[in-house]
Protein backbone atom coordinates (compact mmCIF):
# COMPACT_ATOMS: atom_id res chain seq x y z
CA UNK A 1 0.00 0.00 0.00
CA UNK A 2 2.91 2.36 0.79
CA UNK A 3 5.98 2.73 -0.88
CA UNK A 4 9.52 2.44 1.11
CA UNK A 5 9.90 6.20 2.61
CA UNK A 6 6.06 6.79 1.95
CA UNK A 7 7.45 8.86 -1.43
CA UNK A 8 5.75 9.06 -4.32
CA UNK A 9 6.93 8.32 -7.97
CA UNK A 10 3.53 9.55 -9.65
CA UNK A 11 2.89 12.98 -10.39
CA UNK A 12 -0.51 13.73 -10.11
CA UNK A 13 -1.27 10.82 -8.20
CA UNK A 14 -3.08 12.91 -5.05
CA UNK A 15 -6.60 12.23 -6.96
CA UNK A 16 -6.40 8.68 -5.80
CA UNK A 17 -6.78 10.15 -2.40
CA UNK A 18 -10.17 10.60 -2.04
CA UNK A 19 -10.72 13.07 0.45
CA UNK A 20 -14.16 12.91 1.23
CA UNK A 21 -13.79 10.29 4.22
CA UNK A 22 -12.61 13.51 6.19
CA UNK A 23 -16.43 14.93 6.13
CA UNK A 24 -18.45 15.18 8.96
CA UNK A 25 -21.37 17.45 7.26
CA UNK A 26 -22.21 16.62 4.04
CA UNK A 27 -23.23 19.85 1.29
CA UNK A 28 -26.61 19.20 -0.30
CA UNK A 29 -27.40 21.37 -3.14
CA UNK A 30 -30.96 21.53 -3.80
CA UNK A 31 -30.84 22.14 -7.76
CA UNK A 32 -34.41 23.44 -7.92
CA UNK A 33 -33.23 26.59 -5.96
CA UNK A 34 -30.40 27.07 -7.60
CA UNK A 35 -30.10 30.25 -9.75
CA UNK A 36 -26.42 29.76 -11.40
CA UNK A 37 -24.29 32.24 -9.65
CA UNK A 38 -21.24 30.40 -9.38
CA UNK A 39 -20.52 31.42 -5.75
CA UNK A 40 -19.97 27.84 -4.08
CA UNK A 41 -17.68 27.14 -7.35
CA UNK A 42 -15.53 30.45 -6.92
CA UNK A 43 -15.32 29.80 -2.70
CA UNK A 44 -15.11 25.95 -3.25
CA UNK A 45 -11.71 25.73 -1.89
CA UNK A 46 -10.93 22.01 -3.00
CA UNK A 47 -12.28 22.63 -6.27
CA UNK A 48 -15.26 20.24 -6.26
CA UNK A 49 -18.12 22.35 -7.29
CA UNK A 50 -18.20 21.76 -11.07
CA UNK A 51 -20.87 22.71 -13.45
CA UNK A 52 -22.20 19.66 -15.58
CA UNK A 53 -24.91 19.69 -18.43
CA UNK A 54 -26.11 23.05 -16.75
CA UNK A 55 -26.31 22.40 -13.18
CA UNK A 56 -23.50 22.59 -10.75
CA UNK A 57 -22.68 19.03 -8.67
CA UNK A 58 -20.83 18.47 -5.90
CA UNK A 59 -18.23 15.82 -5.95
CA UNK A 60 -18.20 13.87 -2.94
CA UNK A 61 -15.20 12.16 -3.52
CA UNK A 62 -13.69 15.08 -2.61
CA UNK A 63 -15.60 17.56 -1.02
CA UNK A 64 -14.15 17.44 2.71
CA UNK A 65 -17.04 18.78 4.31
CA UNK A 66 -15.92 22.48 5.11
CA UNK A 67 -19.17 24.33 4.56
CA UNK A 68 -17.84 27.56 2.74
CA UNK A 69 -20.42 27.02 -0.07
CA UNK A 70 -23.66 26.68 2.13
CA UNK A 71 -22.78 30.09 3.62
CA UNK A 72 -22.18 31.70 0.82
CA UNK A 73 -24.78 30.57 -1.28
CA UNK A 74 -26.97 33.55 -1.96
CA UNK A 75 -30.96 31.97 -1.88
CA UNK A 76 -30.22 28.83 0.43
CA UNK A 77 -29.72 26.37 -2.04
CA UNK A 78 -27.06 24.20 0.08
CA UNK A 79 -27.81 22.63 3.17
CA UNK A 80 -25.76 20.93 5.73
CA UNK A 81 -26.68 17.57 6.40
CA UNK A 82 -24.71 15.17 8.97
CA UNK A 83 -22.81 12.56 7.28
CA UNK A 84 -24.06 9.29 7.96
CA UNK A 85 -21.11 6.59 8.30
CA UNK B 1 48.78 -3.43 6.25
CA UNK B 2 46.67 -1.96 8.76
CA UNK B 3 47.63 1.21 10.28
CA UNK B 4 46.99 1.62 13.79
CA UNK B 5 46.75 5.14 15.30
CA UNK B 6 46.26 6.12 18.90
CA UNK B 7 43.34 8.19 18.66
CA UNK B 8 40.24 9.12 20.63
CA UNK B 9 36.50 7.83 19.76
CA UNK B 10 35.52 10.84 18.04
CA UNK B 11 38.66 10.55 15.76
CA UNK B 12 37.66 7.03 15.17
CA UNK B 13 34.42 7.61 14.06
CA UNK B 14 35.88 10.57 11.92
CA UNK B 15 38.29 8.20 10.45
CA UNK B 16 35.71 5.46 9.91
CA UNK B 17 33.49 7.89 8.07
CA UNK B 18 36.64 9.07 5.81
CA UNK B 19 37.26 5.37 5.47
CA UNK B 20 33.50 4.65 3.94
CA UNK B 21 33.98 8.07 1.81
CA UNK B 22 31.18 9.88 2.78
CA UNK B 23 29.54 12.36 0.12
CA UNK B 24 27.82 14.54 2.27
CA UNK B 25 28.85 16.07 6.11
CA UNK B 26 26.07 18.47 8.02
CA UNK B 27 27.30 18.67 11.33
CA UNK B 28 27.02 21.36 13.98
CA UNK B 29 29.93 21.37 16.86
CA UNK B 30 29.20 20.20 20.44
CA UNK B 31 30.85 18.97 23.17
CA UNK B 32 32.26 16.29 23.48
CA UNK B 33 30.92 15.73 19.58
CA UNK B 34 32.93 18.68 18.45
CA UNK B 35 36.70 16.61 17.63
CA UNK B 36 34.94 14.34 15.47
CA UNK B 37 33.58 17.12 13.24
CA UNK B 38 36.76 19.17 13.26
CA UNK B 39 38.66 16.28 12.18
CA UNK B 40 36.40 15.51 9.18
CA UNK B 41 36.33 19.61 8.46
CA UNK B 42 40.54 18.82 8.37
CA UNK B 43 39.96 16.11 6.21
CA UNK B 44 37.65 18.07 3.87
CA UNK B 45 39.88 20.96 3.73
CA UNK B 46 43.14 19.26 3.23
CA UNK B 47 41.61 17.28 0.28
CA UNK B 48 42.04 13.87 2.30
CA UNK B 49 37.78 13.49 2.01
CA UNK B 50 36.10 14.24 -1.20
CA UNK B 51 32.90 15.41 0.62
CA UNK B 52 30.75 18.43 0.86
CA UNK B 53 30.60 19.62 4.51
CA UNK B 54 27.47 21.93 5.12
CA UNK B 55 28.06 24.07 8.36
CA UNK B 56 24.80 24.94 9.30
CA UNK B 57 23.08 26.73 12.88
CA UNK B 58 22.25 24.35 14.44
CA UNK B 59 21.38 20.46 14.94
CA UNK B 60 17.82 20.87 13.71
CA UNK B 61 19.37 22.45 10.67
CA UNK B 62 22.44 19.81 10.32
CA UNK B 63 20.06 16.91 10.53
CA UNK B 64 17.84 18.30 8.02
CA UNK B 65 20.45 18.78 5.56
CA UNK B 66 21.18 14.97 6.41
CA UNK B 67 17.81 14.05 5.60
CA UNK B 68 18.03 16.09 2.01
CA UNK B 69 21.24 15.08 1.03
CA UNK B 70 20.36 11.60 1.67
CA UNK B 71 16.85 11.64 -0.12
CA UNK B 72 19.00 12.82 -2.68
CA UNK B 73 21.15 9.59 -3.19
CA UNK B 74 24.15 11.06 -1.23
CA UNK B 75 25.86 8.62 1.40
CA UNK B 76 25.59 11.29 4.46
CA UNK B 77 27.25 10.94 7.81
CA UNK B 78 26.67 13.59 11.22
CA UNK B 79 27.74 13.81 14.63
CA UNK B 80 26.12 15.10 17.98
CA UNK B 81 25.39 15.02 21.50
CA UNK B 82 22.75 15.28 24.29
CA UNK B 83 21.30 18.76 23.92
CA UNK B 84 22.03 19.18 19.77
CA UNK B 85 20.17 15.00 19.67
CA UNK B 86 17.56 16.67 21.85
CA UNK B 87 17.37 19.43 19.36
CA UNK B 88 17.32 16.82 16.22
CA UNK B 89 14.28 14.93 18.08
CA UNK B 90 11.87 16.18 15.43
CA UNK B 91 13.53 15.47 12.57
CA UNK B 92 14.87 12.13 13.82
CA UNK B 93 11.79 10.92 13.05
CA UNK B 94 11.48 12.10 9.77
CA UNK B 95 14.73 10.25 9.00
CA UNK B 96 13.17 7.24 9.91
CA UNK B 97 9.96 7.32 8.21
CA UNK B 98 11.37 8.97 4.81
CA UNK B 99 13.79 5.58 5.64
CA UNK B 100 16.68 7.70 4.59
CA UNK B 101 19.87 5.66 5.64
CA UNK B 102 22.14 8.70 7.62
CA UNK B 103 24.76 7.00 9.81
CA UNK B 104 25.43 9.64 13.19
CA UNK B 105 27.79 9.43 15.81
CA UNK B 106 26.51 10.24 18.83
CA UNK B 107 28.64 11.28 22.02
CA UNK B 108 26.13 9.92 25.07
CA UNK B 109 25.84 12.37 27.35
CA UNK B 110 23.94 14.21 30.01
CA UNK B 111 20.68 16.32 29.42
CA UNK B 112 20.22 19.62 31.50
CA UNK B 113 19.07 20.74 33.78
CA UNK B 114 21.53 21.38 35.31
CA UNK B 115 23.86 21.73 32.77
CA UNK B 116 26.57 19.03 32.52
CA UNK B 117 28.67 18.21 30.13
CA UNK B 118 29.79 14.52 31.43
CA UNK B 119 29.02 10.79 30.14
CA UNK B 120 25.56 9.11 31.23
CA UNK B 121 23.07 7.65 28.14
CA UNK B 122 20.28 9.73 28.90
CA UNK B 123 20.27 11.46 24.97
CA UNK B 124 20.27 8.31 23.17
CA UNK B 125 17.85 6.37 25.47
CA UNK B 126 15.50 8.94 24.86
CA UNK B 127 15.36 8.94 21.33
CA UNK B 128 14.60 5.10 21.61
CA UNK B 129 11.05 5.63 19.52
CA UNK B 130 12.26 7.72 17.06
CA UNK B 131 12.83 4.62 14.46
CA UNK B 132 16.76 4.66 14.39
CA UNK B 133 19.50 2.01 14.72
CA UNK B 134 21.03 2.36 17.94
CA UNK B 135 24.21 0.80 18.59
CA UNK B 136 26.67 0.75 21.92
CA UNK B 137 30.17 1.10 21.70
CA UNK B 138 32.40 -0.49 24.79
CA UNK B 139 35.93 1.12 23.27
CA UNK B 140 37.37 3.23 20.06
CA UNK B 141 38.01 0.53 17.86
CA UNK B 142 34.28 -0.83 18.43
CA UNK B 143 33.54 2.81 17.73
CA UNK B 144 35.25 2.85 14.10
CA UNK B 145 34.43 -0.71 13.34
CA UNK B 146 30.47 -0.33 14.15
CA UNK B 147 30.69 3.19 11.83
CA UNK B 148 31.92 0.81 9.11
CA UNK B 149 29.26 -1.62 9.71
CA UNK B 150 26.21 0.92 10.21
CA UNK B 151 26.87 2.19 6.80
CA UNK B 152 26.19 -1.30 5.63
CA UNK B 153 23.49 -1.91 7.93
CA UNK B 154 21.63 1.22 6.75
CA UNK B 155 21.91 0.92 3.10
CA UNK B 156 20.72 -2.62 3.35
CA UNK B 157 17.18 -2.63 1.11
CA UNK B 158 15.65 -4.97 3.42
CA UNK B 159 16.51 -1.97 6.23
CA UNK B 160 16.79 1.62 4.38
CA UNK B 161 17.03 2.85 8.15
CA UNK B 162 19.28 5.76 10.02
CA UNK B 163 22.23 4.33 12.38
CA UNK B 164 22.97 5.63 15.52
CA UNK B 165 26.76 4.99 16.93
CA UNK B 166 26.55 5.40 20.36
CA UNK B 167 29.87 6.06 22.66
CA UNK B 168 30.06 7.09 26.06
CA UNK B 169 31.09 10.98 26.20
CA UNK B 170 34.74 11.55 27.22
CA UNK B 171 35.15 8.08 28.67
CA UNK B 172 35.78 7.29 24.68
CA UNK B 173 35.25 10.67 23.09
CA UNK B 174 38.05 11.83 25.09
CA UNK B 175 40.61 9.29 25.55
CA UNK B 176 42.83 7.91 23.37
CA UNK B 177 43.70 4.52 22.66
CA UNK B 178 45.29 2.45 19.94
CA UNK B 179 43.09 1.50 16.99
CA UNK B 180 43.58 -0.50 14.19
CA UNK B 181 42.54 1.19 10.68
CA UNK B 182 41.84 -1.09 8.07
CA UNK B 183 43.06 -0.01 4.48
CA UNK B 184 40.02 2.14 2.94
CA UNK B 185 39.96 -0.11 -0.46
CA UNK B 186 38.89 -3.42 2.01
CA UNK B 187 36.16 -0.71 3.38
CA UNK B 188 35.04 0.23 0.70
CA UNK B 189 34.87 -3.43 -0.79
CA UNK B 190 32.94 -3.88 2.51
CA UNK B 191 30.52 -2.09 2.47
CA UNK B 192 29.99 -1.01 -1.16
CA UNK B 193 29.00 2.08 -2.99
CA UNK B 194 25.77 3.44 -1.88
CA UNK B 195 23.02 2.82 -5.28
CA UNK B 196 19.68 4.51 -3.70
CA UNK B 197 17.05 2.69 -5.33
CA UNK B 198 14.01 4.16 -3.28
CA UNK B 199 14.68 7.86 -2.81
CA UNK B 200 17.29 9.82 -5.13
CA UNK B 201 17.47 12.91 -7.21
CA UNK B 202 16.87 12.61 -10.86
CA UNK B 203 15.60 15.33 -12.55
CA UNK B 204 14.28 12.85 -15.32
CA UNK B 205 12.15 11.40 -12.90
CA UNK B 206 10.69 13.56 -10.30
CA UNK B 207 9.04 12.17 -6.92
CA UNK B 208 8.10 13.25 -3.95
CA UNK B 209 9.23 12.65 -0.37
CA UNK B 210 8.01 13.59 3.28
CA UNK B 211 4.39 14.07 1.95
CA UNK B 212 1.82 14.20 3.95
CA UNK B 213 0.43 10.54 5.34
CA UNK B 214 -3.34 10.83 6.36
CA UNK B 215 -4.98 8.07 8.26
CA UNK B 216 -5.00 6.21 5.75
CA UNK B 217 -1.47 5.34 5.47
CA UNK B 218 -0.03 6.85 8.78
CA UNK B 219 -0.19 3.59 10.54
CA UNK B 220 1.19 1.32 7.69
CA UNK B 221 4.61 3.29 7.60
CA UNK B 222 5.07 3.07 10.79
CA UNK B 223 4.49 -0.67 11.01
CA UNK B 224 7.05 -0.67 7.64
CA UNK B 225 9.69 0.63 10.04
CA UNK B 226 8.58 -1.65 12.88
CA UNK B 227 9.60 -4.94 10.01
CA UNK B 228 12.57 -3.08 9.11
CA UNK B 229 13.86 -3.35 12.34
CA UNK B 230 13.45 -7.06 12.62
CA UNK B 231 14.96 -7.34 8.98
CA UNK B 232 17.71 -5.38 10.52
CA UNK B 233 18.39 -7.92 13.50
CA UNK B 234 20.06 -10.41 10.95
CA UNK B 235 20.95 -7.96 8.87
CA UNK B 236 23.10 -6.51 11.58
CA UNK B 237 24.36 -10.25 12.73
CA UNK B 238 25.18 -11.02 9.05
CA UNK B 239 27.27 -7.85 8.53
CA UNK B 240 28.93 -8.26 11.71
CA UNK B 241 29.72 -11.99 10.37
CA UNK B 242 31.16 -10.75 7.42
CA UNK B 243 33.02 -7.69 9.03
CA UNK B 244 34.92 -10.20 11.29
CA UNK B 245 35.74 -12.61 8.71
CA UNK B 246 37.28 -9.80 7.04
CA UNK B 247 38.79 -7.80 9.47
CA UNK B 248 39.03 -10.63 12.15
CA UNK B 249 37.42 -8.53 14.94
CA UNK B 250 34.24 -9.40 16.33
CA UNK B 251 31.90 -8.47 19.20
CA UNK B 252 29.80 -11.52 20.50
CA UNK B 253 27.41 -11.91 17.64
CA UNK B 254 26.63 -8.10 16.86
CA UNK B 255 23.52 -8.10 19.04
CA UNK B 256 24.74 -8.93 22.33
CA UNK B 257 28.42 -10.16 23.70
CA UNK B 258 27.84 -12.53 26.26
CA UNK B 259 30.91 -12.96 28.50
CA UNK B 260 31.58 -15.65 31.16
CA UNK B 261 27.07 -16.72 30.80
CA UNK B 262 27.47 -20.12 30.64
CA UNK B 263 28.28 -20.96 34.50
CA UNK B 264 27.42 -17.60 35.94
CA UNK B 265 24.26 -17.50 38.20
CA UNK B 266 24.82 -13.71 38.79
CA UNK B 267 24.40 -11.55 35.44
CA UNK B 268 25.19 -8.19 35.16
CA UNK B 269 23.44 -6.62 32.11
CA UNK B 270 24.81 -3.12 30.67
CA UNK B 271 26.13 -1.14 27.44
CA UNK B 272 28.80 0.98 26.39
CA UNK B 273 32.41 1.67 28.41
CA UNK B 274 31.09 0.51 31.37
CA UNK B 275 31.34 -3.29 30.11
CA UNK B 276 35.50 -2.77 29.99
CA UNK B 277 35.09 -2.74 33.85
CA UNK B 278 32.93 -5.09 34.39
CA UNK B 279 34.81 -7.47 32.59
CA UNK B 280 37.92 -6.85 34.89
CA UNK B 281 35.72 -7.41 37.72
CA UNK B 282 34.71 -11.01 36.22
CA UNK B 283 38.11 -11.56 35.49
CA UNK B 284 39.10 -10.72 38.98
CA UNK B 285 36.06 -12.98 40.53
CA UNK B 286 36.94 -15.41 38.68
CA UNK B 287 40.34 -16.00 39.96
CA UNK B 288 38.66 -16.30 43.55
CA UNK B 289 36.74 -19.17 41.99
CA UNK B 290 33.63 -16.95 41.52
CA UNK B 291 31.90 -16.42 38.47
CA UNK B 292 29.67 -13.44 37.44
CA UNK B 293 28.74 -12.82 33.70
CA UNK B 294 28.01 -10.53 31.64
CA UNK B 295 25.55 -9.52 29.07
CA UNK B 296 26.40 -7.15 26.78
CA UNK B 297 23.97 -5.21 24.96
CA UNK B 298 25.74 -3.89 21.78
CA UNK B 299 22.46 -3.12 19.63
CA UNK B 300 19.63 -1.37 21.35
CA UNK B 301 17.14 -0.63 19.12
CA UNK B 302 16.15 -2.94 17.17
CA UNK B 303 16.64 -4.96 20.84
CA UNK B 304 17.64 -8.79 20.47
CA UNK B 305 14.81 -10.11 22.71
CA UNK B 306 14.70 -13.65 22.40
CA UNK B 307 18.39 -13.50 22.14
CA UNK B 308 18.76 -11.96 25.84
CA UNK B 309 15.99 -14.97 27.10
CA UNK B 310 17.83 -17.74 25.93
CA UNK B 311 21.01 -15.82 27.65
CA UNK B 312 19.74 -15.22 30.31
CA UNK B 313 18.19 -18.21 30.98
CA UNK B 314 20.68 -19.96 33.46
CA UNK B 315 20.90 -16.67 35.48
CA UNK B 316 19.03 -16.16 38.64
CA UNK B 317 20.36 -12.93 40.08
CA UNK B 318 20.26 -10.65 37.11
CA UNK B 319 21.64 -6.95 37.71
CA UNK B 320 20.55 -4.42 35.11
CA UNK B 321 22.86 -1.37 35.12
CA UNK B 322 21.54 2.25 33.81
CA UNK B 323 22.97 5.22 32.69
CA UNK B 324 19.73 6.68 32.02
CA UNK B 325 16.49 7.43 34.29
CA UNK B 326 12.79 6.96 33.62
CA UNK B 327 11.37 9.95 35.63
CA UNK B 328 8.71 9.22 37.84
CA UNK B 329 8.95 5.51 37.30
CA UNK B 330 12.11 5.31 39.21
CA UNK B 331 13.45 2.65 36.71
CA UNK B 332 16.11 2.65 34.08
CA UNK B 333 15.26 2.53 30.62
CA UNK B 334 17.26 -0.54 29.99
CA UNK B 335 16.03 -2.10 32.56
CA UNK B 336 12.36 -1.23 31.61
CA UNK B 337 12.89 -2.94 28.46
CA UNK B 338 14.84 -6.25 29.27
CA UNK B 339 12.72 -7.13 32.10
CA UNK B 340 9.53 -6.67 30.02
CA UNK B 341 10.43 -9.90 28.71
CA UNK B 342 11.83 -12.02 31.41
CA UNK B 343 9.51 -14.21 33.67
CA UNK B 344 10.50 -15.31 36.76
CA UNK B 345 13.88 -14.32 36.75
CA UNK B 346 15.15 -11.69 39.73
CA UNK B 347 15.92 -8.64 38.62
CA UNK B 348 17.08 -5.41 40.44
CA UNK B 349 17.85 -2.15 38.67
CA UNK B 350 21.46 -0.14 39.52
CA UNK B 351 21.09 3.24 38.68
CA UNK B 352 24.85 4.71 37.68
CA UNK B 353 26.95 7.27 36.65
CA UNK B 354 24.15 9.98 35.55
CA UNK B 355 25.89 12.70 34.55
CA UNK B 356 29.47 11.97 34.75
CA UNK B 357 29.99 10.62 38.14
CA UNK B 358 32.66 7.64 38.28
CA UNK B 359 31.80 3.97 37.84
CA UNK B 360 34.26 2.29 39.58
CA UNK B 361 35.95 -1.44 39.88
CA UNK B 362 34.98 -1.17 43.52
CA UNK B 363 31.32 -0.32 42.56
CA UNK B 364 31.02 -3.35 39.77
CA UNK B 365 32.41 -5.45 42.97
CA UNK B 366 29.31 -4.20 45.34
CA UNK B 367 26.65 -4.60 43.05
CA UNK B 368 27.81 -7.75 42.33
CA UNK B 369 27.42 -8.80 46.22
CA UNK B 370 23.66 -6.45 46.57
CA UNK B 371 21.87 -8.09 43.51
CA UNK B 372 22.70 -11.87 45.41
CA UNK B 373 20.49 -10.09 48.34
CA UNK B 374 18.62 -7.25 46.99
CA UNK B 375 14.77 -7.94 46.57
CA UNK B 376 13.22 -8.56 43.50
CA UNK B 377 12.28 -5.27 41.19
CA UNK B 378 13.97 -3.12 43.49
CA UNK B 379 15.50 0.32 42.20
CA UNK B 380 19.09 1.05 43.76
CA UNK B 381 20.67 4.66 42.81
CA UNK B 382 24.51 3.65 43.20
CA UNK B 383 26.33 5.97 45.51
CA UNK B 384 23.92 8.74 45.93
CA UNK B 385 24.55 11.33 48.49
CA UNK B 386 22.38 12.17 51.66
Amino acid sequence: MVNTGTIIYEPGSSANNKTGSWRVFKPILDKEKCVMCENCYIFCPEGCIQEKNGKFEIDYDYCKGCLICERECPVKAIKAEREEK
Amino acid sequence: MCEIKVITGTSAAAEAAKLADVDVIAAYPITPQTTCVEKLAEFVSNGELDAEYIKVESEHSAMSACIGSSAAGARTFTATSSQGLALMHEVLFSAAGMRVPIVMMNANRALSSPINIWNDQQDSLAERDSGWIQIYAEDNQEVLDSVIQAFKIAENENVLLPVMVNLDGFILTHTVEPVTLPKQENVLEFIGTYEPKHAYLDPKKPITQGALGDPNYYMETKYAIEMAMKNAEKVIVDVHDEFKEKFKRGYGNGLIECYNLEKAETVIVAMGSICGTIKDVIDAKKKEGKEIGLLKIRCFRPLPIEMIKDALKNAKNIAVLDKSISLGMNKGIVYVDVVSSLKNKKTVNYIVGLGGRDITFEDILEIYTDVETSEDGKTIWLGLKE
